[in-house]
């Protein structure tokens, strides 16, 4: 029962709603498969060790760090970036709204991590008051400190996805 | 990241049959294999990918065992109902480690094999100073350097670091075992054995070795004995989320039943959430009680353990008890207050686990 080791491997995934395979170097990480090969250039390389969250994506829904990741673990799965959130028709996702609404950043490089991690925090329920948020966003540094106004971003879409699905029923 | 080349298994046993290469490494979550091969803490010819074995996966009863596979990630147990009820240290353990994208990656399985934070190892090659993990005979830059957040149990010249796991603090009081398969086939590892302090490994004849895991072994999951007893995981850190433990401690408390009947008109169970003035009436049944961050092993306090049956559930009953188990604690010179430290979160996971506070 040996196995087939190789050094330029299949993947094939679904990213931002678009199935697509590839080859790679098993080395390559899911962030520089996306920056360097597919040209999706939103989720960002700060640190390169899971420390920053910059380049934080939903792999099956889940955030995940992209840095931490090979896209060949990406198998099968369903990649969203921040170039994903928005409407084809460009209309941006409420959290992303929030955001802008918010002031919710000053120089812009954490906010597509921020954003996707948003993303997912409201999703899991956690999104629940200043606290729960701070602790469930501690991934995702911003060195500009908008802290406050992210934490007010975050909780201001949750309460807005909360009413569309309640207007949904 | 140096190229390797990459194959993804297709059962268990095919995984550790590559295994036998020791320039063969296995990847699960990945979170701290691709910064070992970063930083060169790790090289690789070739790296077996086991994410997609379904058996590794999985959290359920099997009898009165509750069964956690592996591939298991951190969030999954911390959510998971069946362990917030039957192992509760272990869920809050999981939720205070990392964060929360790092633990939608990394897996049970992985985690207890995480390599310490020492930032004298954890530095890029070339390193730039001795450190013998990395180099073994070069020496202990942190001995003579800084070592306030290193170890106050077992370390010896060689090494003072301590293995940094939140989940293996809990397994090991929870008295969980390792289901372990290898070459020779399955066996299981009690947690609380599973980590070596660097004296036991010196005393072994193998100074650098860190675990009981053979090379060529693979952990397939964890068999915890299901518990009722209230359970408390402290974690005391320099930042509320998002760090590694200065020190931690867990805790599993059963209170007497007979004097909490008498105080409360309830069974143990209802005892979490219980003001402190009926506290004042309890008594510890039985408790189990481990510090983390303090060896590089968690560090059961067994002569705690032995004494605690009878002391009353207070801050001022379990602090000699405490320290008693902690007399032969072995500070460095600038991480005396670790002893302290310690000490006191492991009071405050006793009076958590029992319900005092």
């Amino acid at each position: 029962m040996t196995l087939d080791f190789t050094h330029r491997a299949e993947v094939a995934l679904r990213l931002n709603g678009r199935d697509l395979s590839a080859v790679v170097s098993p080395r390559t990480t899911l962030l520089d498969w996306l920056r360097d090969d597919i040209g999706l250039t939103g989720a960002k390389k700060g640190c390169n060790e899971g420390a920053c969250g910059t380049c934080t994506v939903l792999v099956d829904g889940r955030r995940m760090n992209g840095c931490l990741t090979l896209v060949v673990q990406c198998e099968g799965r369903s990649v969203t970036t921040v170039e994903g959130l928005a409407a084809d028709g460009g209309e941006l996702h409420l959290v992303q709204r929030a955001f802008a609404d918010h002031d919710a950043f000053q120089c812009g490089y954490c906010t597509p991590g921020q954003l996707m991690s948003a993303v997912a925090c409201i999703a899991e329920g956690y999104a629940t008051d200043d606290d729960s948020v701070r602790e469930w966003m501690s991934g995702n540094i911003c060195r500009c400190s908008a802290y406050p106004q992210i934490t007010a971003a975050v909780l201001a879409a949750a309460r807005e996805d909360a009413q569309m699905r309640e207007a949904r029923r | 990241m140096r190229d390797f080349a990459y194959a993804r298994a297709g059962t268990p046993e095919s995984a550790v049959g590559t295994l036998a290469d020791p320039g063969t490494s296995v990847i699960a979550g990945g979170t701290e294999l691709l910064n070992w091969f970063r930083l060169g803490i790790a090289a690789a010819d070739r790296v077996v990918d086991i994410g997609g074995l379904d058996e590794l996966r999985g959290i359920a009863m099997d009898g009165d065992d509750l069964r956690v596979g592996a591939l298991a990630t951190l969030n999954e147990i911390g959510e998971h109902p069946l362990v917030t009820r039957t192992a509760g240290a272990l869920a809050s353990a999981c939720l205070q480690a990392a964060s929360a994208q790092i633990r939608n990656r990394a897996t049970i399985g992985g985690n207890v094999l995480q390599r310490t934070r020492c930032p004298y190892f954890r530095a890029e090659e070339p390193l730039p100073w001795p450190c013998n993990k990395r180099d073994p005979g070069s020496g202990c830059t942190s001995l003579a350097g800084r070592h306030e957040r290193q170890a106050i149990f077992g370390w010896t010249r060689d090494c003072v670091a301590v293995q940094p796991s939140d989940p293996a603090v809990a397994l090991a009081v929870l008295d969980a075992r390792a289901d372990v398969l290898g070459p020779a086939g399955p066996r299981t590892i009690p947690m609380r054995e599973f980590h070596l302090t660097q004296r036991e490994a010196a005393e072994a004849g193998q100074p650098m070795r860190e675990t009981r895991l053979e090379p060529g072994e693979l952990i397939t999951g964890y068999r915890l004995p299901a518990s009722a007893d209230g359970q408390a995981y402290v974690k005391v850190r320099e930042r509320a989320s998002y760090e590694y433990a200065i020190v931690s401690a867990a805790a599993s408390v059963r209170l007497d039943e007979a004097r909490a009947a008498g105080a409360r008109g309830q069974g143990a169970a209802g005892a979490r959430g219980q003001g402190a003035a009926g506290a004042r009436e309890q008594r510890i049944a039985a408790a189990r009680v481990a510090l983390g961050s303090v060896a590089q092993r968690p560090w059961r306090l067994t002569a705690a353990e032995a004494e605690l049956p009878g002391t009353p559930l207070t801050r001022e009953a379990l602090i000699p008890v405490i320290e008693r188990a902690m007399a032969d604690a072995a500070p460095l010179p600038q991480n005396g207050f670790k002893v302290t430290m310690a000490r006191n979160a492991a009071v405050r996971a006793l009076l958590t686990a029992g319900g005092a506070s």
